[in-house]
C-alpha cells in the first residue's frame, strides 16, 4: 500500500538513496548534516528576538524587583510554585475576564529566567499582586486548605518559620546586573539592608528602600511578625508586585465590559 | 567486570576517581553552608566509592585474550541495570506526585517533600535517568554490533555512563534541597550543566571513534538516529543553560536571557529534549531491535533516512508551538504551528514504517510480548505525534495549553512510546547480553505487557477526559455572559481522573518492577548459552548485523 502511495516520487527517492549512499560512508559529513539542519530554524526563530525592537515594547516607567522582592521569586523558583502556576495571561476572552488583562512581553523583561509556566494546577498568578491582603497570603501559604478546603495547594508554614538568609544578595543582585538587570552599585551594595527595611515600616532602613526603589514601593509587614524578618515576608511581597511593576496593560488594553 | 581491564587502565581508572573526588572535596569546602556543598560531598562519596571500587582489583589477574575478538558489553549491562532502577525510583516518584495532586497531604512534613520539588524529580529521574541510561546502554551494543567492531576505549564507555547518572543523582538531590533553574527539563544549576558538556563530549568522541572502526562500509540507520541525538542534545543543552552564577561558591544562578527570548529559548530547547532525547533515539532503538526481533528486514530503508531528515529539520521550528497567544510574536507562533503539522509526514512515516516491518510477522507479535511491547510503541508514536501535531494548532491549543490535556500527551508519548520501547528492547537484549538461553519467565513479560498497556491507558484517558473538561469549564459562559465557574469548582471536578490516574501509574509501575525482577533473575538463574556470531567479524560474507535490507 505504502509503496503505491510513494511511487510519483521515486525518481526523488532515487537520487537522495544514490547521494545519500554516498554520504553514508562518512561519519563526518553525517555530523555537519545534523548540525546545520538542526541549525537553521533555532537561528531563525530566535536570533530575531533580541535584534527586532518592537519585541518588547518599550516603557519607561518599568520598574525592578526590590531586594526582598527578588528574594521571594528565588523562594518560588527554589519551592516549584512554577509547576503549578502560570505566569502568562494569553489573549483570549475568558483569560482576560478571569485574570487580567492579557501579559506583554515587557512585563517579563527582567526576569532572569522568565516563570510563564506551561500548567495551571492552581490558577494564573501574572496579576495577583493587591488581589489579597498581606494576611490571606500568608494564611494561605501556611496551610491552603484552611481558605480553600478544596485546595490541592501543598502547606508552606515553614516559610513562616524560616529566617530570611540575606548575606548572598549583593552577589545575587550583582549576577542580575550582568545578565542586563539596572541594578546600581548603590542598590547592590545596600541589598541586605534593603531587604530588612522593606519588611521593617518606618524605620530608617524603611525610607532609604523608597529612596532607592521609589514612593510606591510597599514597605510593610508582610508576614505579621514584627520580631524577624522570614522568607514568608520576602514570598509575600513578590506575590503582591506581581502585575504592579507597569501600568502599561491596564491603561493600553480596553477594560472587559463589567 | 575489572577483569576486562589490563593493570594501565585500572591505574587511570583510579587517576579519574581520585581527581574527581579532589573536586568534590573542593566543593565541599567551598561550598559549605549552601547546598552546593552537599553536593560536593555528594561528589566525593560517588568518586570515593569507585576509587575503592578499583583498587581493591588493582592486582587481580589482567585479561589474557585478545579483547579486539569480542565486543565490550560491562558498560551496556551496568546500563541497563542502571536504567531499571531509576525506571523503578521515576516512577515511584511519578506516583508519588501524582498521588498528592488527589490527597495534597500525602507527604513529610519537611519543605522537601512538596509538589514543586518532587516533580521534577519524577521527570528527570525517567527522562534522564530511566532514559538516558536506556539510550547510552542501548547505544553502545547498536554501535558495535551494526559495525562489527569493538569500542575503542575502555575507560571512556565507564566514563561517559558514570558520569551521566552522576549528573542524574545531582540534578536529582538538588531538587529537594530546592536547587533548581526552573527550566523545564533544565532544571539543573550551573556546574551539574557544565559537567554534563564534559560527560556528552567523550560521548561524542567516543562514538565517532567506534564508527570510524567499523567494518562495514555503511553507517547503519540506527547511528544516525543516535548521533543527532548526542549531537543535538549538546548544542540545546549548552545554549538553554547559558547562566550567571551569584556566586561560585553557591549553587544559584540567574539565565542570560529573560522574558520573551527566554521563553523562546527555553521552549526551543524544551521540545527539541522530546525530540533529540525522546524521540531520536529510541527511533535508533526501534530500528535496531524490531527488525532483528521480527526476523525481517525494515520495511523501507529509504524512508526511514527520508524521515530521518525531515524529523531534524522541522522539529527545530516547532518550539513556539509552547506559546500560543501568548506576548511571544505572532510570526513565531505561526512558524511553529506550520512546521507542527508537516512534522506528522516524517513521524507517521517511521511509524508506519515500523509497522508495516511487521506486515508478515503479526504471529510473532501475538506470542511473542517482547515484540508487542515495540509493536505496541510504535503505535502510541503514531498517536502521540498526531495528537501533538493537532494540538499544536493555535485554537485548539487555545483549549489544551495549560491542562491536564498536555499532559496526557505527554505520557502517550513518554509512557506509550518511550517506556515500551525501552521496555521491548531491554527484554530483546537481556539474553544476548548476558548470553542466556532465554529470559528468566516470560510470563513475567506477559503480565508486564498488560499492566503497562493498560496503564498506560488508563493514565491518558483519565488525562484526555479531565483536560478537556478543564479546558471547556474555563472558557464556558452563563447566559448573562459571566464566567460560569470559578477555579475552584474546575479543580472539583478532576479529583476523580486524578485518582484515576494515580492507579494507573501504579499498574505501570508495578510492571516496571516486574521487569527488573526478571531481568535479575535472568542474570541469576538462567543457563548459559552463547548467541552465534555475536562478535566483531570483517568478513562480508558472514551473515549481516541485520536481516537485510532491500
Ligand atoms: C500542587 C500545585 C501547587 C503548588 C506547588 C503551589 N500551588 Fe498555589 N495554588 C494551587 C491551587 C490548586 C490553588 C487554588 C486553590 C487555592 O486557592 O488554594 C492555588 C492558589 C494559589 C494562590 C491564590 C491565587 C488566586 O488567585 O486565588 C496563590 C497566591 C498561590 N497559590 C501561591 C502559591 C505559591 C507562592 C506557591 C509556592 C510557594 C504555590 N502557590 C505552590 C496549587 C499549587
Ligand atoms: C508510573 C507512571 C507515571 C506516573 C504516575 C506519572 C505521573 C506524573 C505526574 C503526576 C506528573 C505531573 C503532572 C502535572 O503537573 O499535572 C507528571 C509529569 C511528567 N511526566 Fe510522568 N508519570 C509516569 C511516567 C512517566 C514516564 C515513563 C515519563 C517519561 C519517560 C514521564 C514523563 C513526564 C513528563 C515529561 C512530565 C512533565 C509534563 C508537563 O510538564 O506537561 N512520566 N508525571
Ligand atoms: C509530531 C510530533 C509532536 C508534536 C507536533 C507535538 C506537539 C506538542 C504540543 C502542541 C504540546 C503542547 C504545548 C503546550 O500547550 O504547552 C506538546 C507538549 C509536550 N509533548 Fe509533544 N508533540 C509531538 C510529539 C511528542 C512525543 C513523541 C513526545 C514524547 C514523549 C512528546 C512529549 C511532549 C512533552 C513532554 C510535552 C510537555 C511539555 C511541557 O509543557 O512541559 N511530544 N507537544
Amino acid at each position: 500500500m505504502f509503496k503505491t502511495i510513494l511511487k510519483p516520487f521515486a525518481k526523488l527517492f532515487d537520487f537522495q538513496a544514490r547521494t545519500h549512499y554516498r554520504m553514508e560512508r562518512h561519519s563526518m559529513a553525517l555530523t555537519a548534516g545534523i548540525i546545520v539542519a538542526a541549525s537553521i530554524g533555532g537561528f531563525v526563530e530566535i536570533a530575531p528576538l533580541f535584534s527586532i525592537d518592537d519585541t518588547v515594547e518599550d516603557v519607561p516607567d518599568m520598574r525592578i524587583y526590590t531586594p526582598l522582592e527578588q528574594a521571594g521569586r528565588d523562594i518560588y523558583i527554589r519551592e516549584g510554585c512554577y509547576a503549578c502556576h502560570s505566569q502568562m495571561i494569553r489573549s483570549l476572552r475568558d483569560e482576560v475576564e478571569r485574570y487580567g488583562p492579557y501579559s506583554l512581553a515587557v512585563e517579563s523583561k527582567y526576569d532572569h529566567p522568565m516563570l510563564w509556566g506551561s500548567k495551571r494546577t492552581g490558577p494564573d498568578l501574572a496579576r495577583v499582586g493587591d488581589k489579597f491582603s498581606d494576611d490571606w497570603q500568608v494564611r494561605h501559604l501556611v496551610n491552603p486548605r484552611n481558605l480553600v478546603p478544596e485546595s490541592v495547594m501543598p502547606q508552606y508554614a515553614f516559610l513562616l518559620e524560616t529566617e530570611l538568609k540575606t548575606s548572598d544578595m549583593p552577589g545575587r543582585l550583582a549576577a542580575l546586573r550582568a545578565v542586563g538587570v539596572p541594578y546600581t552599585d548603590e542598590m547592590i551594595e545596600n541589598a541586605e539592608n534593603d531587604m530588612k527595611g522593606q519588611a521593617r515600616p518606618e524605620t530608617e532602613a524603611a525610607d532609604a528602600v523608597m529612596d532607592r526603589y521609589g514612593d510606591d514601593t510597599a514597605v510593610r509587614f508582610f508576614d505579621g511578625r514584627r520580631d524577624r524578618v522570614t522568607e514568608m515576608d520576602a514570598v509575600v511581597a513578590y506575590l503582591q508586585i506581581l502585575g504592579n511593576l507597569t501600568d502599561l496593560a491596564q491603561t493600553s488594553q480596553p477594560q472587559a465590559e463589567e | 567486570m575489572m577483569s576486562n581491564l589490563t593493570g594501565a587502565e585500572r591505574t587511570t581508572a583510579m587517576t579519574i576517581a581520585g581527581f574527581g573526588a579532589l573536586i568534590g572535596l573542593a566543593m565541599a569546602a567551598a561550598g559549605h553552608g549552601d547546598p552546593m556543598g552537599v553536593h560536593g560531598w555528594i561528589v566525593l562519596a560517588f568518586f570515593g566509592v569507585l576509587f575503592f571500587i578499583v583498587a581493591s582489583a588493582l592486582y587481580s589477574p589482567e585479561p589474557v585474550e585478545d579483547r579486539a575478538l569480542s565486543y565490550y558489553d560491562d558498560p551496556t549491562k551496568v546500563g541497563i541495570i542502571l536504567a531499571l532502577i531509576w525506571a523503578v525510583v521515576g516512577m515511584f516518584m511519578g506516583v508519588w506526585v501524582a498521588s498528592q495532586l488527589a490527597w495534597p497531604d500525602l507527604r513529610f512534613e519537611g519543605a522537601w517533600s512538596g509538589f514543586g520539588r518532587l516533580r521534577p524529580v519524577h521527570t528527570s529521574g525517567v527522562i534522564f535517568g530511566f532514559g538516558g541510561n536506556a539510550l547510552i546502554a542501548t547505544s553502545y551494543h547498536i554501535m558495535q554490533r551494526t559495525s562489527r567492531a569493538r569500542m575503542p576505549g575502555q575507560i571512556s564507555p565507564w566514563f561517559v555512563l558514570l558520569g551521566f547518572n552522576l549528573f542524574c543523582i545531582l540534578a536529582a538531590s538538588g531538587y529537594v534541597m530546592g536547587v533548581t533553574q526552573s527550566k523545564e527539563y533544565a532544571e539543573a544549576e550551573w556546574y551539574a550543566d557544565i559537567w554534563l558538556v564534559v560527560v556528552w563530549v567523550v560521548y561524542f568522541i567516543l562514538y565517532m571513534r567506534t564508527l570510524s572502526r567499523r567494518n562495514e562500509p555503511h553507517i547503519y540507520v540506527a547511528n544516525w538516529y543516535y548521533l543527532s541525538f548526542i549531537l543535538v542534545v549538546a548544542i540545546l543543552h549548552i545554549v538553554n543553560n547559558l547562566a550567571v552564577p551569584a556566586s561560585w561558591t553557591g549553587a544559584k544562578s540567574y539565565s542570560l536571557f529573560s522574558g520573551v527570548q527566554d521563553a523562546m529559548t527555553q521552549w526551543w530547547y524544551g521540545h527539541n529534549a522530546v525530540a533529540f532525547f525522546l524521540t531520536t533515539g529510541f527511533l535508533g532503538m526501534l530500528y535496531y531491535f524490531l527488525p532483528k526481533r521480527a526476523g525481517r528486514p525494515i520495511y523501507s530503508y529509504r524512508l526511514s533516512i527520508l524521515s530521518f531528515w525531515g524529523i531534524v529539520f522541522f522539529y527545530i521550528w516547532v518550539g513556539s508551538h509552547h506559546l500560543h497567544y501568548t506576548a511571544l510574536p505572532h510570526w513565531v507562533q505561526t512558524l511553529g504551528m506550520t512546521f507542527s503539522v508537516m512534522l506528522l509526514v516524517p513521524s507517521w512515516a517511521s511509524a508506519g514504517n515500523a509497522l508495516m516491518t511487521l506486515n508478515g510477522a503479526w504471529g510473532k507479535v501475538r506470542d511473542d510480548a517482547t515484540l508487542r511491547f515495540m509493536m505496541m510503541a510504535a503505535v502510541f508514536y503514531g498517536l502521540s505525534t498526531f495528537e501533538g501535531s493537532f494540538m499544536a494548532i493555535r485554537p485548539v491549543n487555545g483549549l489544551s495549553h495549560y491542562t491536564d490535556w498536555t499532559v496526557g500527551h505527554v505520557h502517550a508519548g513518554a509512557m506509550g512510546w518511550v517506556a515500551l520501547i525501552t521496555f521491548g528492547s531491554i527484554y530483546a537484549l537481556t539474553p544476548v547480553l548476558w548470553r542466556r538461553e532465554t529470559m528468566y519467565s516470560w510470563k513475567a513479560v506477559e503480565w508486564h505487557f498488560w499492566l503497562a498497556l493498560s496503564g498506560t491507558v488508563i493514565y491518558v484517558f483519565s488525562m484526555w477526559n479531565s483536560g478537556i473538561i478543564q479546558g471547556l469549564m474555563w472558557r464556558t459562559y452563563t447566559e448573562t455572559g459571566t464566567l460560569k465557574f470559578s477555579f475552584v469548582d474546575s479543580l472539583v471536578a478532576m479529583h476523580p481522573y486524578y485518582i484515576a490516574r494515580a492507579f494507573g501509574g501504579l499498574l505501570f509501575l508495578t510492571g516496571a518492577c516486574i521487569c527488573l525482577w526478571n531481568v535479575v533473575m535472568t542474570i541469576l538463574h538462567v543457563p548459559q548459552k552463547a548467541p552465534e556470531l555475536d562478535y566483531p567479524t570483517s568478513s562480508e560474507a558472514m551473515e549481516p548485523a541485520l536481516p537485510a535490507a532491500e
